[in-house]
Order: structure tokens, then C-alpha cells, then sequence
């Protein structure tokens, strides 16, 4: 089935939550609400047969502009390996609220993506096993992926300020 | 009873050796210089791209091991931490960890721009040199650095392991 087809097919299963679906050089994206964003997954995972989560990212929209466009938008990319169709997924979510359900229900593989979108964008994933930092250092402060996040970050990390304070000390061993 | 001969072999600059007798003659400063200039082990630490520089350095066409280079897999064997790549904030405590299991003497090189200085990556999560943390003593420029420029840099740190004076022990 043509992916537009099978976004018009989830437009009429869930008529409330689509906000808009547009084609672009023969890619489908579908920009849907937030919930229920686990049924509108299972329902493509299940009746069309996306059975591969080929990416599950966060965008930050600090600096565009569109009608129904949040903050935050967390994108997934489904792919069909039987039909050989691919749909995006692009959900919306608030600044005020940045969260949204687990999908690691339905693909394991979401668990470590979705730790990620945390990680780099503040996303909060509801449901999730395991909801930690999975790239920068356990105590870091901040999302650096986040539009307002200085290039060079606000502060140091204090584990490398140790780590040079460490080094200062260990100086006088040397021989 | 067996002949006995003066024919020193004069295997480097002022090091002689006694066929037959398996002894050196030199001075001490300069023998032990020159065994630990013949003997660089790094430890195998890859951090990024130029560790397959590295490794194409220490396979056949280049070949390190004529030089003595033998890339050795535990910090506690070897005498040279190659930094090969970009090193991250959260990879940093781990490399000086590395750095602090190494015995005595031991030699850091800094290979390639992002160890050096950071490289391209001035971000909150680089480390801007590997000198913030670490005592290097050779920096190879180059994103990558082509094997030939890693032999340099080995080549260099030759030149100043021979060139010290006296470095025998903490305590002596």
C-alpha cells in the first residue's frame, strides 16, 4: 500500500489526533499530537505492517514558525521491511510539557532512541524502563541538542574540573 | 683456552658491544637512553578516526615494529599512550586513568588536531588538547595524521628519549 494511503488510513482511525500530512519527493510525513501516540504506532506496527523502527529522534523547533508547530517534536521513522514502505511520524510536543509516552513497548530497540531524545532534549518519556542519560556523563547539566544550549555550554562540567585538579595534583610525581 | 680480542662493534653513537661476551659498553645515561628509545610500547588506545591510522601504521606497509613499536594491550606493559582521535569530557577521566596505570617512564603523544587542540570540534563536550590534563610530549598535526607522520612524531620521541640526562629512576 502507497504510504500516503496508509496515512490517510490512520487519519481515519484516529481523526482527532492528525494535524497534517504532507508528501515530499515521495516521502510521507504525518504530523500527529502527542496522544495516543502508542496506539497510532501499533495500529501502523500491527495492521500495515511497520515492523522496523528505523529511527526515533527529537527535533527543536526554537526558531521556526507554522500553525500547529510545538517546541519539541519527537520523529519516528517507521519502515515496512515486508511492503517496503517507509511513514514519519512527527509528534508534537509542548515546551511547557515536553512529554510524551514510551514506545519501548513496542520496539525494544526505542529504549536506548528515546534515552537519547532525553538525553540531548530534555523529552520526558513516559512509561520508559530505564530514563537516563545514555550520551553525556551521568551528572551533566542541561540538553546540549536544545536550540538555547550555547555551543560551549553554559559551564564546565564538574567531572573535568576535577579531572584537571586531579591532574594539577598528580604533577609533582612525575619524574 | 679461548682468544682474547679487542674488537669492540660500535652498534650506535657511543654504545659498543662485545661479541661473545653479550655486554655493552657505553655510559649508563646513554645505554639505558638508548634501550628505552628502541623499545616504545604504546598501549593499544584508540579514541577515534586516526586510530586507524594508527593501526594502518602498525600493519605490514608501514610496519612499527622494526622500530621496536610494539603495541601492547595493558596500560601496566607499556611506555607510550598514543592519543589517537578526539577526546570527549566524558572519555577524559578514563584516558587519564590509562595515563596513571602506565609505569615509569613513560610518554604521551598527541596525535592528530583533536588531540592536540581540540580540532574542529570546539564544543561543550570536546576537550580543547590533551595537554589540559595530560603532560604530552610530541603533538602530530593532521586530521588524519598519515602513518608516515605518526613514524615522525615515534621519530621525534626517539630524539628526546635520547636526549635525556640522568632520568633513571623516581629515586635516584
Amino acid at each position: 500500500m502507497e504510504p500516503i494511503r496508509i496515512a490517510a488510513q490512520l487519519q481515519e482511525k484516529f481523526p482527532n489526533s492528525i494535524l497534517g500530512i504532507t508528501e515530499h519527493r515521495g516521502q510521507v510525513t504525518t504530523s500527529v499530537a502527542r496522544t495516543p501516540i502508542v496506539e497510532m504506532v501499533r495500529f501502523l506496527k500491527t495492521d500495515h505492517k511497520m515492523n522496523h523502527l528505523n529511527c526515533l529522534c527529537g527535533v527543536d523547533n526554537l526558531h521556526r514558525k507554522a500553525h500547529f508547530l510545538e517546541r519539541f517534536e519527537v520523529v519516528y521513522q517507521l519502515y515496512s521491511i515486508e511492503n517496503r514502505t517507509l511513514l514519519r511520524l512527527k509528534a508534537q510536543v509542548p515546551e511547557a510539557d515536553p512529554s510524551i509516552d514510551s514506545i519501548s513497548t513496542l520496539w525494544t530497540g526505542a529504549n536506548w532512541l528515546e534515552r537519547e531524545a532525553y538525553d540531548l532534549f530534555g523529552l520526558v518519556f513516559n512509561n520508559h524502563p530505564n530514563l537516563k542519560r545514555i550520551l553525556t556523563p551521568e551528572d551533566w547539566e542541561g540538553h546540549p541538542l536544545r536550540k538555547d544550549y550555547a555551543l560551549k555550554g553554559d559551564q564546565e562540567w564538574s567531572g573535568f574540573e576535577q579531572l584537571k585538579e586531579k591532574a594539577a595534583q598528580l604533577k609533582q610525581f612525575e619524574f | 683456552m679461548g682468544k682474547i680480542t679487542n674488537n669492540l662493534v660500535q652498534i650506535e653513537e657511543g654504545i659498543k658491544f662485545i661479541p661473545g661476551a653479550s655486554a655493552f659498553v657505553a655510559p649508563l645515561n646513554k645505554l639505558i637512553n638508548w634501550g628505552r628509545a628502541g623499545s616504545i610500547w604504546p598501549a593499544t588506545f584508540g579514541l577515534a578516526c586516526c586510530a586507524i591510522e594508527m593501526m594502518a601504521a602498525g600493519a605490514s606497509t608501514n610496519d612499527l615494529d622494526r622500530f621496536g613499536i610494539i603495541f601492547r594491550a595493558s596500560p601496566r606493559q607499556a611506555d607510550c599512550l598514543i592519543l589517537a582521535g578526539t577526546i570527549t569530557k566524558k572519555m577524559a577521566p578514563i584516558v587519564r586513568r590509562v595515563y596513571d596505570q602506565m609505569p615509569e617512564p613513560r610518554y604521551v603523544i598527541a596525535m592528530g588536531s583533536c588531540a592536540c587542540t581540540g580540532g574542529l570540534f570546539d564544543t561543550y563536550a570536546v576537550v580543547q588538547g590533551a595537554d589540559e590534563f595530560l603532560p604530552v610530549d610530541v603533538y602530530i598535526p593532521g586530521c588524519p595524521p598519515r602513518p608516515e607522520a605518526l613514524l615522525e612524531g615515534l621519530m621525534k620521541l626517539q630524539e628526546k628519549i635520547m636526549q635525556e640526562q640522568g632520568r633513571w629512576s623516581q629515586f635516584a
